[in-house]
């Protein structure tokens, strides 16, 4: 069987897994570099029967998307930076109410208008904290195009399996750059399809009472039940409350359903891992200059290997403690100002021998920008 | 059905203040709905923030209590991927034109079959008397401890030059017309806007001196007149009530269906 092999940009291999997970309906503005998610689904959508809507801006592509998902829709939006911030008070909504949608990041440089055509992985903060008070959130990332499929596919399917928004970490580099892509056959990837209550009419269903195992059903809007959706606290049936029993219930499920699963949503690649005296720790467009370096220095007999992080979100704390034990320095490899090196620095034993490899002037990080402050910190000079 | 059938009785008593116009209001939505013989299941309300857009939690359809001047936008998602059902989003003055300006003009230039309800009190109830958008010049509110000096949006005019395909007026004193504008905008295809007036004696009756709920009521009625009547072409400076457009404008949905009509066929030849 000859095989689906495609020659693409980053963003389209988002689109081509969002597609492969079942994707009904997407509402999205244009903002570089995220733009062409929107352009191919605006083509691909209608020709499998599902509905794409350019909204009047941020926001509003954000909440048509959750209202789309309430009647039992696979739903996405994609942004950038500015409109990565516009969309988090919405994001909050969803986190609240429990509404499964997936939310596709392209970072660029900010903040602010900051550096539109140009790489940047400074919204890694914002992904977990963007939206207002206490709550979970899940944020994947890839370094190439199979990944970005596989994660935009993981992406839908822990929506619907935790009922939350689940944020795509991308990156310009990731997103822009064209590399193969082979769309594996229907039913090699499993996907999870949304779980719906199995009670009938005229039984009182209770949108918001967990399951034993944890897991929400839904009812979709139009269907024979009938129930309230708020962002205010709310009770099993899903009208406001501000009973502190509640209160303190709700928001301890919205935290836990995800912080408890970490191991479960935890998705990474090892490189060259094994026996490394030198761990970079890197993700997204950075990783590949970081496993680039490491392919040279194994050649020249150094042991130094990668450990790529595709789940950001929850932090994978254990399993990174766990692989950087016996490194003499951890190196984190990012394009921000050292997010994910603080959560590298909390996670390992020895929090001083963790070192930051950084580039944040809208240049891909390469592997002679790593390998200087390798340098320095394996003593080999400046 | 009778119309506490339509209601979520296990919520009531409702949060609204005494003499407050959303719950007549609410009353004349649901006799609509009820003289419709609309399916429960088939209705979704969506509402943003602010005492109106509580009336979501009241009723037994479907309903969506959102954020803040976003209900527009939900709603939009909701239609536009079940295209069968209703959608009513009721909303408060701020709601739908200071926040939610954006949305409603854009709502109204889509055509999308969403029935939009102004409940138009003239003020931020929910915080505690800001004037709004909708206030107008002359107006005592916390924020404008000396009165206002903005300008205010006509709905009516604002909806029909956005788009909207159905445009109407009425107020809380007008029940049985309210009534019947919002069957005629439910279920006319398009986008329908209808503005109901209604008053809030806590805080904008309060400062403003207009009295209770029974003499704001009183203003509805003496500061109002239908289109075309007489009291209106005797006095111009009443605000007009009654359905300013009702036309026939593609809707967004249905176009939307022949997009996919035609990329569905693309796709197979």
């Amino acid at each position: 069987m000859s095989e689906n092999i495609r020659f693409i940009q980053g963003n389209e291999a988002c689109v081509e897994g969002a597609i492969y997970a079942g994707i009904d309906f997407f509402a999205g503005y244009p903002i570089t570099p995220s733009t062409e998610i929107a352009e191919h689904l605006a083509r691909r959508l209608p020709e499998t029967g599902g509905k794409f809507i350019q909204m009047e801006d941020e926001i509003a592509s954000m909440c048509a998307i959750i209202g789309a998902s309430l009647t039992g829709k696979k739903v996405m939006t994609a942004t950038s930076g500015p409109g990565f911030s516009l969309k988090q008070e919405a994001i909050g909504y969803a986190c609240m109410t429990e509404i499964p949608c997936v939310i596709a990041n392209v970072q660029r440089g900010g903040p602010s208008t900051g550096n539109p055509t140009h790489v940047s992985q400074g919204d890694i903060n914002q992904a977990r904290w963007g939206t207002h008070g206490d709550h979970s959130i899940i944020a994947l990332t890839a370094s190439n195009h199979q990944d970005v499929f596989n994660m935009t596919v993981d992406a839908f399917n822990m929506a619907e399996t935790y009922r939350t928004p689940v944020v795509l970490l991308f990156d310009e580099v990731v997103g822009h750059m064209r590399e193969k892509l082979v769309i594996p056959e229907e039913g090699e990837v499993e996907i999870v399809s949304r779980l719906r209550t199995s009670l009938g009419k005229g039984v009182d269903y209770h949108p918001y009472l967990p399951r034993e195992d944890g897991r929400l059903p839904m009812s979709d809007f139009g269907g024979e039940h009938k129930y309230n959706v708020t962002g205010l606290f709310h009770d099993m049936w899903g009208f406001p409350s501000n009973n502190p029993k509640t209160v303190n219930e709700l928001l301890r499920h919205l935290v836990d359903k995800i912080e408890n699963n970490v191991r479960s949503i935890t998705r990474y690649k090892e490189h060259f891992l094994e026996d490394a005296e030198y761990i970079m720790v890197s993700y997204g467009s950075s990783a590949r200059s970081a496993i680039h370096l490491a392919k040279n220095r194994r050649a020249k007999g150094e042991k130094i290997g990668v450990l790529e992080l595709q789940s950001i979100w929850p932090f994978p704390t254990e399993m990174v403690r766990e692989k950087c034990a016996n490194a003499k320095a951890v190196l984190v490899v990012e394009m921000n100002m050292g997010q994910v090196t603080a959560q590298v620095k909390a996670a390992v034993r020895k929090p001083n021998r963790v070192f930051l490899a950084n580039r944040i002037d809208g240049k891909l990080i390469t592997p002679a920008d790593i390998k200087r402050l390798l340098r320095v910190i394996q003593g080999r000079g400046v | 059905m009778a119309v506490k059938d339509y209601l979520r009785e296990r919520y009531f008593p409702h949060m609204w203040c005494p003499g407050c116009g959303h719950g007549t209001i609410l009353n004349s939505l649901i006799r609509a709905v009820e003289e419709l013989q609309l399916h429960k299941n088939e209705i979704v309300m969506v509402s943003g923030i602010g005492c109106s857009a509580r009336i979501s939690g009241y009723v037994d359809f479907h309903s969506l209590h959102t954020i803040h001047g976003r209900a527009l936008t939900f709603a939009t998602g909701v239609k536009l991927s079940q295209p069968r059902l209703k959608v009513l989003v009721p909303m408060g003055d701020g709601d739908a034109l200071a926040i939610g300006g954006n949305h409603f003009i854009h709502a109204a230039r889509r055509n999308i079959d969403i029935t939009a309800i102004v409940m138009n009190n003239r003020i931020y109830g929910m915080t505690g008397g800001q004037f709004s958008p909708l206030s107008g010049p002359g107006v005592k509110a916390t924020t404008a401890p000396f009165t206002t000096i903005d300008d205010n949006f006509d709905v009516v005019e604002l909806a029909t030059a956005a788009g909207a395909s159905f445009v109407a007026r009425s107020t809380a004193f007008h029940v049985k017309e309210t009534t019947e504008i919002l069957k005629k905008a439910i279920m006319h295809k398009g986008f329908s806007v209808v503005e109901l007036l209604s008053q809030c004696p806590t805080h904008y009756g309060r400062k403003n001196k207009e009295g209770d709920a029974a003499s704001m009521l009183d203003l509805q009625k003496s500061g109002t007149a239908k289109i075309g009547s007489k009291a209106l072409e005797k006095n111009p400076a009443l605000t007009p009530r009654g359905i300013f457009v009702d036309t026939d404008k593609p809707e967004y949905c249905e176009e939307y269906d022949k997009i996919i009509a035609h990329a569905t066929k693309e796709n197979i030849s």
